[in-house]
């Protein structure tokens, strides 16, 4: 069959489609949000009446895959590294529940923060929850990892992490498929305990995993995603970590290549390979995109040994995404570079589409806000954040999703007020709901801007699970209903909001004000469908 | 074989169709080829870029090192000019002459222009203008593609297959229009060489 040109993040959808997968679970977030989307809208998919589901967040995500796993069936949730952080106790504590159905936790990174708040390395949280991981270097690989884990997952009844980069994700390569398998029957796990994490059952299956780590370095050793390349010059010994390997080879591609490598795609790491790598070698270099997971646990902290090089010595910069230039630097081979950029070369960032509602939701808060001191607005995580930035200029926070409407909450406290929150719709369902109870509760001076464009805009317009729902939700978490206001955001309603958000600053208390208006390229997408269908 | 190509415009620019073009296209002749491309906040109006690698032997790396790109193929005159060090020295500088003004410090256009021509493998080519004499706007990436297509390694033939297949739900007036776009593209290309 020939090969199909396919991100790294459809090579996982495939894989999953193909190995079984009866439900994908998912938030949106770059780089993963093209995973569940290829699922989505794939007809095999379809076919096979695989449930591909946008969630609510990936906690809720998660523990919907843990609970299809308890079913006896195959699944996969998936989500960007700070997404784990939301799905973070569903994620440790299935580590100790274990599996049923084959589980795999597909989390993409995003070092150098290309479309992110952070650069963290989800490596660690598989570590922390003791569970295997797999770091693909190819999209073939991702596709075949993704086969090999559900497989592990229930062979060791454990939850499994497939960890990718912005890199993989979002590179196309040719794939070629495995044979296709059926998918599970619904099947309870045989001890209808093992899902009971009562501190008794806990214990035992905390055991369980414990003893399990040997089976799982074990594993890694023999399934072939850890090679042991041997090599003549042993004055280095380097080490590479899934997608370092290809910018490692790309500056040996002419010589071959002359070091003994070990070549990392699973964790544990086995300890045999390392020794070997360790004692037959006179240095130690350590190529990881990420932060230093491996060479942090070779060197220790003592530093006693032979000289480990990577990203805590200096050799690499302790931040930001790899590639084969500073590969070459660190191994002292030549750099290579073109012309400078000319001077004349101006900064373009990111900013709101022309038309974009939110432009005119923000014309019209900034300003009513020229009556009050600066420093007000907490926003939140979404295309609208992008008004940080001239000639807006109109937010001064953005943290984590939902930090919005709780930071603001907690500045009144301290004594801002009125303070500002501005949350996006599928934000407000993500993490703002709770928020708004606590200041409802409290009764705090704090003025909600649900910005309500109908979708889920900057990761490309998944549908929003606030859709038509908003305003319940909010006189349900008990919002009183007459400080619950709704505006169009258009320039000829320019006057008429400025005023309905004075009504609103001048109550002391909770209130809700949402702007709604379709955001304009998912209007345009809308309109080509309707005009294509008719 | 082996082409290392930068692709560089703006956010909404539609970059992707001359990636996946080249992308088709190698597919025909059976070579390897590793596409990295930009989701996400940059789509929003910020400078995108797409590495894309085609070559007959394993390619490893996603990223094309600096200082070694075959070609710089740009829809957006001072987009090309943001990737010069990822250029080879007697690399090609392919851009389109019509700037997309989405920022309030754009430069004056003379002196990006000017920037372009100093480098001695360019073609500088009215893509837009080209198009719309065409009738068919939508095809000023075709157009860029074309201008690119005789320094690509590529055989026409096999571009114009791939172009065939990329439209072929379209209908054949899509079809026939992007072929167009190519040749007269490419005829601009080599009435400068
Ligand atoms: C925990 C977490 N999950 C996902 C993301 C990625 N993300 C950033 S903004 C956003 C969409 C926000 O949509 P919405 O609030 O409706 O605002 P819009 O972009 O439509 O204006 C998503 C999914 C993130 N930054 N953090
Ligand atoms: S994608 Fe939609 S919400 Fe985001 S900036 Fe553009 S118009 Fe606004």
């Amino acid at each position: 069959m020939q090969k199909m040109l396919l991100l790294g993040d459809e090579a996982i959808a495939l894989g999953a489609i193909d190995a079984g997968l009866s439900g994908v679970y998912a938030y949106p977030g770059t780089p993963s949000t093209e995973i569940t989307e290829y699922i989505v809208s794939s007809k095999i998919a379809k076919e096979k009446g695989v449930k591909a589901r946008w969630c609510a967040n990936e906690k809720t995500a998660m523990e919907a895959a843990i609970g299809m796993s308890y079913a006896g069936k195959r699944t996969m949730v998936c989500m960007k590294h700070v997404g784990l952080n939301v799905a973070a106790d569903g994620f440790i504590n299935s580590s100790i529940t274990g599996a049923n159905g084959g589980l795999i936790v597909v989390v993409a990174d995003d070092p150098s923060m290309h479309s992110s708040q952070n650069e963290q390395d989800s490596r660690f949280y598989g570590k922390f929850a003791m569970i295997p991981i797999f770091e693909p270097s190819s999209q073939q690989e991702a596709y075949n990892m993704v086969h090999y884990g559900f497989d592990i997952s229930e062979k060791y009844r454990v939850p499994v992490m497939i960890r990718i980069t912005t890199r993989l994700a979002h590179s196309r390569a040719g794939v070629g498929r495995m044979a296709e398998k059926e998918q599970n029957k619904l099947k309870l796990p045989a001890d209808l305990k093992q899902f009971v994490l009562l501190p008794s059952i806990a214990r035992k299956n905390f055991k369980r995993l414990l003893d399990n780590q040997e089976v799982f370095e074990k594993d890694a050793e023999i399934s072939g995603f850890n090679k042991y390349v041997e090599g003549k010059d042993k004055s280095k010994g380097i080490i590479a970590c899934g997608i370092a390997y290809n910018y490692l080879m790309e500056n040996f591609q002419e010589n071959g290549f002359p070091f003994p490598l070990l070549a990392i795609g699973q964790h544990p790491v086995p300890t045999n390979m390392l020794k070997k790598l360790y004692d037959e070698c006179q240095e130690i270099y350590v190529f990881e995109d990420g932060y230093p997971l491996v060479e942090e646990m070779l060197k220790g902290s003592l530093n006693l040994g032979k000289p480990i090089h990577g990203r805590l010595d200096g050799t690499l910069t302790r931040d930001g995404e790899l590639n084969p230039n500073k590969v070459a630097v660190a191994l002292g081979l030549k750099d290579t570079i073109g012309q400078p950029i000319p001077a004349v070369v101006a900064n373009r960032p990111p900013a709101l589409c022309s038309g974009c509602p939110h432009t005119d939701s923000y014309l019209a808060l900034n300003e009513v806000l020229k009556d009050y001191s600066k420093g007000r607005v907490f926003s939140d995580i979404g295309c609208y954040t992008l008004a940080a930035l001239a000639p807006l200029e109109a937010i001064n926070t953005c943290v984590d999703m939902g930090a919005s409407i709780t930071m603001a909450y907690g500045a009144a406290d301290a004594g801002l007020v009125p303070a500002i929150a501005v949350i996006g719709d599928s934000t407000f369902t993500h993490s703002g709901i709770t928020g708004l109870l606590d200041c409802v509760v409290h009764k705090a001076n704090v003025k909600v801007f649900i910005l309500d464009n109908f979708t889920t805009g900057m990761t490309g317009g998944q549908p929003s699970a606030a859709m038509g729902r908003i305003e319940a939700i909010c006189s349900g978490v008990g919002v009183e209903p007459e400080h619950i206001r709704v505006i169009k955001p258009l320039a000829k309603n320019h006057e008429e909001n400025m005023r309905i958000i004075r009504e609103e600053l001048a109550y002391d208390g909770p209130s809700v004000i949402i702007p709604r208006r379709e955001c304009i390229i998912t209007l345009d997408k809308r309109m080509r469908e309707k005009f294509k269908n008719k | 074989m082996k082409k290392d190509i930068i692709i560089a415009g703006v956010g909404g620019q539609g970059i992707l169709s001359i990636a996946t073009t080249i992308g088709m296209a190698a597919l025909e002749m059976n070579l390897h080829l590793k596409q990295s491309e930009v989701h996400g906040m940059s789509q929003r109006g910020g400078d995108v870029v797409s590495n894309l690698r085609i070559s007959d032997k394993e390619i490893f790396s996603d990223l094309i090192p600096f200082g070694k790109a075959d070609m710089i193929i740009s829809v957006e005159p001072m987009e090309s000019l943001r990737y010069l060090p990822m250029l080879s020295e007697n690399g090609w500088l392919i851009t389109n002459s019509v700037p997309f003004k989405n920022i309030s410090h754009y430069p004056e256009v003379e002196k990006v222009l000017t920037e372009v021509k100093k480098f001695k493998n360019h073609v500088l080519i009215d893509a837009d203008g080209i198009a719309k004499d065409l009738g068919s706007v939508k095809s000023a990436n075709i157009v860029i593609l074309g201008a690119a297509s005789p320094y690509l390694d590529i055989p026409l033939e096999v571009l114009t297959i791939a172009i065939t297949k990329i439209f072929k739900n379209k209908g054949q007036e899509v079809i026939d229009l992007n072929l167009k776009a190519l040749e007269l593209g490419r005829e601009f290309s080599l009435k400068q060489a």
